[in-house]
Parts: C-alpha cells; structure tokens; sequence
C-alpha cells in the first residue's frame, strides 16, 4: 500500500487513461455485475464497460484514471473504487469528484487527486507527487500542476493505507 | 441548518468546511451496500455493533433474489441481523429509504445515513441525511460514528403554487437542468420561501431525493406542521433515539448561491437520455422530446413509487382511456404499506385491470438488478431518478425521466405528451 505524510513523499508515476465529465459508478462499473460478485479480480474484467469496451482489456498495473468534472457520480457503491483498484490503478485525477466515491476512495487507498485534468491526454506519462502539497507533473508535456491537499482525517486513512487498517490500528476515530 | 444539526452530533461549534466526527442517530444498509460492509467489519476486527437500535438493514435491491448469488447475499445479511439484534426489513417489505420514513426513523434535527445514495431523502424531514459507501458503513457499526465535511448550502426558494398538470417531480427536474449533475457536489440544498408551505411531506421527499443528481450532499426542509403531522401519524422512535430538535436557518446564514424557482410559470418537463441534467420543457417541440414514441412506462422508485404518484398517474390514465396498446405499463409501490394503501382505495384494480404488470415492493427495474428489463431500441419513460446509459439493465434502450403524471400520458398517448393534454 502507498503510505504518505506530511514527512514523507509519495510517489505515484503511470500512464493517463482519459475519461470526459459525470463518469458515473454504473459506468464504471454495472449494478447488475456487482450482483453476481463483489471480488474486484472479477469485476475489472467489467471496468467501464459501457463507456470503453476497450478498457479493460487494455489496462495496466500503474495507469492512472484521468477524468473530467463529477467522477464518480450516482450510485454510492463502493465497488466501483474496489474493482479500480483491482485493475492496478492507484490515483484518480479529476477536476471534481462525487463526494460518496472520494469518500470510498481515501476509505480503500485509492489516491483521489482533485486538480485540472484539462491538458492532459490519453497515454501521457504523469508523475503525482506528494510533499508539502500535491503536484502532478505531466511528463511529455512538460507541465505541473498543483492538486488540492487531503484534509488531515483523510490523511490520516489513506495514510493507514484505508478505513479497515484505520480501525484496526486505533479502533475508532481519531480527531 | 446543516451547520447546527452537525454541531449538536459532533459536540463542537462548527461551520462550513470544518471537518467533524459525528455521532450517527440511526444508519440503513441495503443488500446493495451491506454484504460489503460484513466483510469491512470482519477485516476491522470488529466483534460487536455498537448499538444495534441505531442500525436497519432492507433487502430492497435484490427483491425478490434474481440469482442463487443474490440469495446468498440475503442469506448473509439476515443471519448478521439476527445475531447482532438488528431489525431487518425482509424482500416485498420495500425500499429502504422509503421504510426509514414511514418507521419514523428520521426526524427533525436527526443525523441519518444510508449505504445508498439516495440516502438524502430524509432531508425532507428537517433531517441531515446523506448517503455513505459499505466501508463507511460498518465503521457506523463498529463505532456509531462518521466524518464529515460541514458543507457550504445553497438556498433555493420556492415562490408560487404549482399549477394542475404541474408536480413536484418537474420542480426537481428543472432544478437539475438549472443546476446540472455536478451543480451542487459537496454541498447541501436547503429549501425555502413560501412555496415550501404548500408542498406535502411526500412531495418534499421527491425534492430532497433529486439533491443527489445534483452532487449535493444533503438536502434540507425547514420542519413545519406538515412535518409534525406526518411523523404524529408513525411510530416515531426519533425520541428514544435522540431528541426531536427541528432547525431554522439563521436569520443571516450565508449562502454559496442562491436560486429562485418560480413555482407558478412551470411546466412539465422531461430528462433526456441518458443525462439527468439533460432537462427540457415537455412541450417544447423543437428540442424533441414531445412525440417520441415509447414502449416501457415505469412507476416507482424511491423518488416516484409513493401512494400520491400512482393516484396521480391514474387521474391522467383513467382521463385518457387506459393505455395505448404496444406500451408495457410496470408499477412497483415503494413499500408493502404504499402496496396495501393502494390494494384498500381500488387503484391496484384500476392499475391491474389496465394491463399493468405489478412488481415487488422495492428498488425493482430503477438500477436494472431485478425487475423489467427493456429490451434493444426500448424507450423507457419513468418516474425514476436516474436514466444513465444502461442503468435499467440494457445499454441499448434509452431512459426519459419524468412526473408520474407525464409518465401516465405517455402510456395513454404511445409516445410523450405534455399531461396537460390528457388531463379534462
């Protein structure tokens, strides 16, 4: 699992795979395929299969998610950040996220990065960096840009590496 | 009003985008978000609910189980409710949210959440509801506890009375055109203006339902007489819970933004495929909406299934003849109690005698799980709140979203119709 804190940096390069606005859960992955199995080695075969029947033939461990405006809306189901991350994919980068799926991330150590994806095209190579405050640099462009830094809580999960090893640590919440 | 409820719950002064711990009044698990949330629980080494009261589950979904995998969900789910004391609502009870209303299990100045997004539903009750994942989830049941982000609110003020043909179920849809899918993320919607007086407490519930399409976190209702009648008419266990506490907003609360709906110059309106935002005027031809044949007419969900709905959809029905032929007519009451309302005044005959085919108390063909399927090239007109590409099961049909009573002039006329011109 990626650990960060404010002392130590995180690290995270891989290859863009570029999403448009109101990527929904049921688009990342159908209500009706959760039904059958909730095992994210099953569901990633599934992964946007609505939206990119291509994708998930084609993803890779280290890809990271790129998307426009509202990822992650509709349906609150948390498969759709467990069968991401069952793909490999460690961070999501988009302009704004639903908050039920930014929730669900930080809770299972999907790095969910809130900056302007607008530059950035499918395939580039990017590297999100954390130290101070979250950068995401755009290796064949050449560019930076500067991501919103996590709230000390969500900090504090994703930095346990999610909400399970969260509560196995301490129990409860800490504040 | 979102500030003060989650001051009380968190025990601090707090103000918009602090982030506070809260103490939870009462959390629903769906068979969608529970089965999920069991194995969180058991990873978190957690042995015991911290307090049982405090938790229901609805098998809703999967109602009735559609595979052996459903049942064994369901299987999972009753056997944890058992051990720990936990009420369960079984499959034909009916959908969850619809259940935490009618049971009283939220009330003025009450903090409940939902596995469910739809969650924000109770926010018609003067409540703070918002809809949590499974992970969060059973953190509630280990701990009773949850973070949250205050949210900044955005007021909108409801002026006028809707004129006849005219629902609350349109309201919502214009305001999502207004506002678009992510017009509101990370903030509530907090109602207002006189036009909120003249809305009953069903028709709140469709208003505050709809927050989610527009990313809110909450919906919010001020509470008022309808709201003390309609909670004196249930078993209100908001007392043994927590005190009943209902909230104003301050004289001089601060909004992101503030939107005015003009009640009285509304009209039907319809979402097109297959973005919720994508509203538009029934009657407005040039845009093509009004005229396109469809094939499915569903009445339901947690947002369109409720006793008022199908009273409304049968008005345009009855005035129109019945139902066109070629148009398969689906009704799924949100709950058994809305199912037995419905059996007692006659309107399930009315519905049955129609041709329509009546489906299990719950979440049915909304998210395509259970229910109706549509078939290639199917238009869907529903009460529903969602019409994403393939959200009823099949990719290849496409979704119109609408007012009960729109939905029932479509079924009468074959393709959409403005209701006004069905209604005598």
């Amino acid at each position: 699992m990626t650990m960060i804190s404010p002392e130590s940096r995180l690290e995270l390069s891989g290859r863009a795979r570029v999403f448009g606005d109101d990527i929904n859960t049921d688009y990342i992955i159908t209500s009706r395929r959760k039904r059958e199995s909730l095992d994210p080695q099953i569901l990633r075969q599934f992964l946007f299969e609505e939206v990119d029947p291509h994708f998930a033939a084609s993803v890779e461990p280290g890809d990271i998610l790129v998307a426009g405006n509202n990822f992650g809306c509709g349906s609150a189901m948390e498969v759709a950040v467990t069968a991401v991350l069952g793909s490999g994919v460690r961070a999501v980068l988009a302009p704004s996220f639903s908050r039920t799926y930014y929730r669900n991330a930080i809770n299972n150590g999907l790095l969910p990065v809130i900056c302007d994806t607008q530059g950035i095209r499918e395939g580039h190579r990017l590297l999100v960096s954390h130290h101070e405050k979250m950068t995401v640099n755009n290796l064949t462009t050449g560019e930076s840009i500067t991501a919103d830094s996590l709230p000390q809580i969500m900090l504090d999960i994703f930095q346990a590496g999610g909400l399970v090893p969260y509560f196995r640590e301490h129990g409860d919440f800490r504040v | 009003m979102s500030e003060k409820i989650l001051s009380a719950k968190s025990g601090k002064d707090c103000h918009a985008g602090h982030t506070v711990v809260c103490r939870v009044d009462c959390a629903l698990g769906t068979d969608g978000s529970t089965p999920m949330a069991l194995d969180y629980f058991e990873a978190m080494d957690a042995k015991r609910v911290c307090d049982p009261r405090r938790i229901v589950l609805a098998l809703d979904h999967y109602a009735p189980a559609p595979s052996r995998a459903t049942g064994l969900l369901h299987q999972r789910m009753r056997a944890f409710a058992a051990l720990h004391g936990i009420l369960l609502w079984d499959v034909g009870e009916g959908i969850g949210h619809q259940l935490i209303v009618e049971s009283g299990r939220a009330w003025p100045g009450g903090l409940t959440v939902g596995g469910d997004s739809h969650a924000v539903t109770y926010g018609a009750l003067n409540t703070f509801a918002t809809g949590i994942g499974s992970s969060d989830l059973a953190a509630i049941l280990a701990c009773g506890r949850m973070w949250l982000r205050v949210p900044e609110s955005i007021q909108v003020a409801l002026v006028g009375r809707l004129p006849k043909g005219v629902y609350p179920k349109d309201i919502a849809l214009a305001l999502a055109g207004k506002l678009g899918a992510d017009g509101a993320i990370y903030q509530a919607l907090e109602f207002s203006g006189p036009g909120v007086a003249a809305l009953d407490l069903e028709d709140r519930l469709v208003l505050s339902n709809f927050a989610v399409e527009m990313g809110a976190k909450n919906a919010i209702f001020p509470a008022d007489d309808k709201t003390f009648e309609y909670l004196a008419q249930r078993a209100f266990l908001g007392n043994s819970l927590a005190p009943s506490q209902a909230v104003d907003p301050d004289p001089h609360a601060s909004y992101v933004r503030e939107i005015i709906l003009d009640l009285d110059s509304l009209s039907p309106q319809v979402a097109l495929p297959h973005k919720v935002d994508q509203v538009i005027k029934i009657q407005n031809e040039h845009e093509g909406a009004r005229g396109t044949p469809v094939q499915m007419v569903y009445l339901g969900t947690c947002t369109g299934g409720r006793v008022r709905d199908f009273h409304q959809a049968l008005a345009v029905l009855k005035a129109g003849g019945g139902v066109a032929a070629g148009i398969q007519l689906v009704v799924t009451p949100a709950s058994r109690a809305v199912l037995e309302a419905l059996s007692r005044d006659g309107t399930l005959a009315e519905f049955i005698s129609m041709g329509a085919v009546i489906g299990t108390p719950g979440c049915g063909s909304c998210c395509g799980t259970c229910g109706a399927i549509p078939g290639d090239g199917v238009n869907v007109i529903s009460t529903a709140n969602r019409n994403f590409k393939g959200r009823m099961g099949n990719s290849n049909s496409a979704i119109y979203l609408a007012s009960p009573a729109s939905c029932a002039a479509a079924a009468v006329a074959g393709v959409i119709v403005d209701p006004r011109e069905v209604l005598p």
